[in-house]
């Protein structure tokens, strides 16, 4: 069933226990193309996968076969800008949201589990919470809420604090229709990428390069929409989506990263107990960064697995 | 009617001169929620002594319809600081969702922008002070595309206004603008956010026609602006 990397390729790299998605269809999220992965068998059950934010459907490579292989047909898409899907003009939360459910939709009308990584988790936890009749069971992958302290500065030193921020992002703006991603080898790709995921092996971060990027007449560039940056600001508070926990009608598996680094989210269990439904099962294994099912896929797969069973 | 066409990332701002004047300092309309700019002058500015102009957001009037929503006022601020970029510095005269917009703006580029004026229109109260019940919102397809963009109806009737947020914007702009007074406040409906911003000090409540004419003094009398503290 699985199709592994093209050994005729010369760009694609093959990494222990990665195996390519098996299937590979667009679904349409109000006119935007959402491309959509699966794994396993198609009869299965379905289950949806989400993965962060600038990451990809097949940065699950390794982690999704383990759970196909456990009974499931894994079910993963690009999110918009992300990947093979289309770029979109706007980018919100609530617009990932809605291109969750177009995916789950394309896929059954039954309540499914949901897996979500990271801001995948946190899109996931959300359509949990506006959709209940929609899910079976969440598994959260480093993706539950923390509540980021602003340090306590002096209400004059806030704003201009505030004020460099935006004037930052607001001019982001102003030059976003010209951004393009830096081009490289595929190499020079794997190893910019380190340095967001300092921890991951270069050989996988090289195999990603050969799934991520795309080869333009000067050189390889990530597929992401270049014109997405990190940061930003809003009106919305992390308390808020505490605030969403307690009312999952579903049991709920979170794992939470042990080691800082920087693409993480420092949640810790102090800040998640008082807003956990009852039967919550947190689990942070020992040694472990953001990419837990990347850094220790088969433990988490088999902890997914027992959960899901 | 003169346009000009803006580049936002990947939607073509249109902006409309109402009133082409070479001279004067330029005023700049932000339209509510579903609507799109004035064709003509509007009898109620008709009195601002410099050039007028009005900008279509992104999914109204004649601006990009784009695929897939993902509307936030944070964006639209975005598209009124590419008219600002165009037209230097502005007084921003906003009506509903576009006086939100006006007075982010007013937060975000207090040096730019030379006063915010609030008024009553479409999306004034935006999706009120906290978030509600989340649901996923679809808007019929069979009008997608269109302007007036459905996702943008959904997508800027739900966006959360807290108090405090608003605030933040008002003492920037007060703390940095050279401006004594950068936000005058016209309209009748007083959502949440509204009432807090009422309460800070630089914010005028007042008529249009009295902003309109404190900040066409301010454009002439530039250096004056410190002294002047006008209570109505």
């Amino acid at each position: 069933m699985a199709a592994p990397s093209s050994s005729s390729d010369p760009c694609a790299r093959s990494y222990p226990g990665a195996q390519a998605p098996a299937r590979r269809r667009t679904v349409d999220s109000g006119g935007l193309a959402i491309a959509v992965y699966e794994w396993g068998d198609a009869s299965a059950p379905p289950l949806l996968l989400a993965h962060g934010g600038f990451d990809f459907a097949r940065t699950y490579d390794v982690f999704a076969p383990l759970l196909a292989a456990g009974g499931w047909r894994v079910v993963s898409w690009d999110q918009r800008g992300h990947g093979d899907s289309e770029h979109a003009a706007l980018y919100s939360w609530e617009g990932d949201v809605r291109d969750a459910l177009a995916v789950l939709d394309s896929t059954t009308r039954e309540a499914v589990p949901f897996i979500g990584h990271s801001k995948g988790g946190s899109v996931l936890t959300q359509l949990a919470d506006a959709c209940p009749h929609r899910v079976t069971r969440l598994v959260n992958i480093d993706g539950l809420p923390s509540r980021t302290r602003h340090p306590d500065v002096a209400e004059h030193e806030r704003s201009r604090l505030l004020a460099k921020e935006l004037a930052g992002w607001l001019d982001h703006r102003r030059r976003v229709k010209d951004a393009r991603r830096k081009p490289g080898t595929l190499e020079e790709l794997a190893r910019r990428r380190g340095r967001m995921n300092p921890r991951l092996p270069y050989e996988w971060l090289r195999y990603l390069a050969g799934a991520g990027a795309q080869r333009d007449a000067d050189g390889w560039r990530w597929k992401l929409d270049p014109s997405m940056r990190f940061g930003g600001f809003g009106p919305w508070r992390p308390e808020w989506t505490l605030l969403r926990l307690p009312g999952l009608a579903v049991p709920l598996l979170g794992f939470l990263a042990s080691v800082s680094e920087p693409m993480g989210w420092d949640t810790t269990e102090e800040i998640l107990r008082p807003h956990l439904p009852p039967d919550a099962e947190i689990v942070r294994p020992p040694e472990t960064g953001h990419f837990l099912h990347i850094e220790r896929p088969h433990e988490i797969a088999d902890r997914v697995l027992r959960f899901l069973a | 009617m003169k346009t000009v066409t803006l580049r936002h990332g990947k939607i073509d701002l249109t902006l409309h001169a109402l009133r082409d004047a070479t001279t004067g300092h330029p005023l700049l309309l932000l339209h509510g929620r579903g609507q799109r700019a004035a064709a003509t002058v509007p009898d109620a500015v008709a009195t601002w002594p410099g050039p007028i102009w009005a900008l279509d957001f992104t999914g109204h009037g004649a601006s990009t319809v784009p695929k897939g929503g993902g509307y936030s006022v944070e964006i639209l601020m975005a598209d009124a600081d590419h008219a600002l970029a165009h037209l230097g510095a502005a007084t921003l005269l906003g009506r509903g969702l576009g006086a939100y917009v006006a007075l982010l703006l007013a937060g975000a580029r207090p040096k730019e922008v030379r006063g915010a004026i609030l008024c009553d229109g479409p999306g004034l109260s935006g999706g009120g002070p906290r978030p509600v019940t989340p649901t996923v919102a679809l808007p019929p397809d069979t009008v997608l595309g269109r302007a007036p963009d459905p996702f943008a109806l959904l997508e800027l009737a739900r966006d959360v206004r807290p108090p405090d947020y608003a605030t933040s914007f008002v003492r920037q702009a007060t703390q940095l603008s050279e401006l004594e007074r950068p936000i005058s406040v016209c309209s009748a409906e007083r959502p949440d956010w509204l009432l807090a911003v009422i309460e800070e000090p630089g914010v005028a409540v007042t008529s249009l026609a009295e902003a309109l004419a404190h900040y066409a003094d301010v454009a002439r009398d530039g250096q004056a602006t410190r002294q002047r503290e006008p209570r109505v």
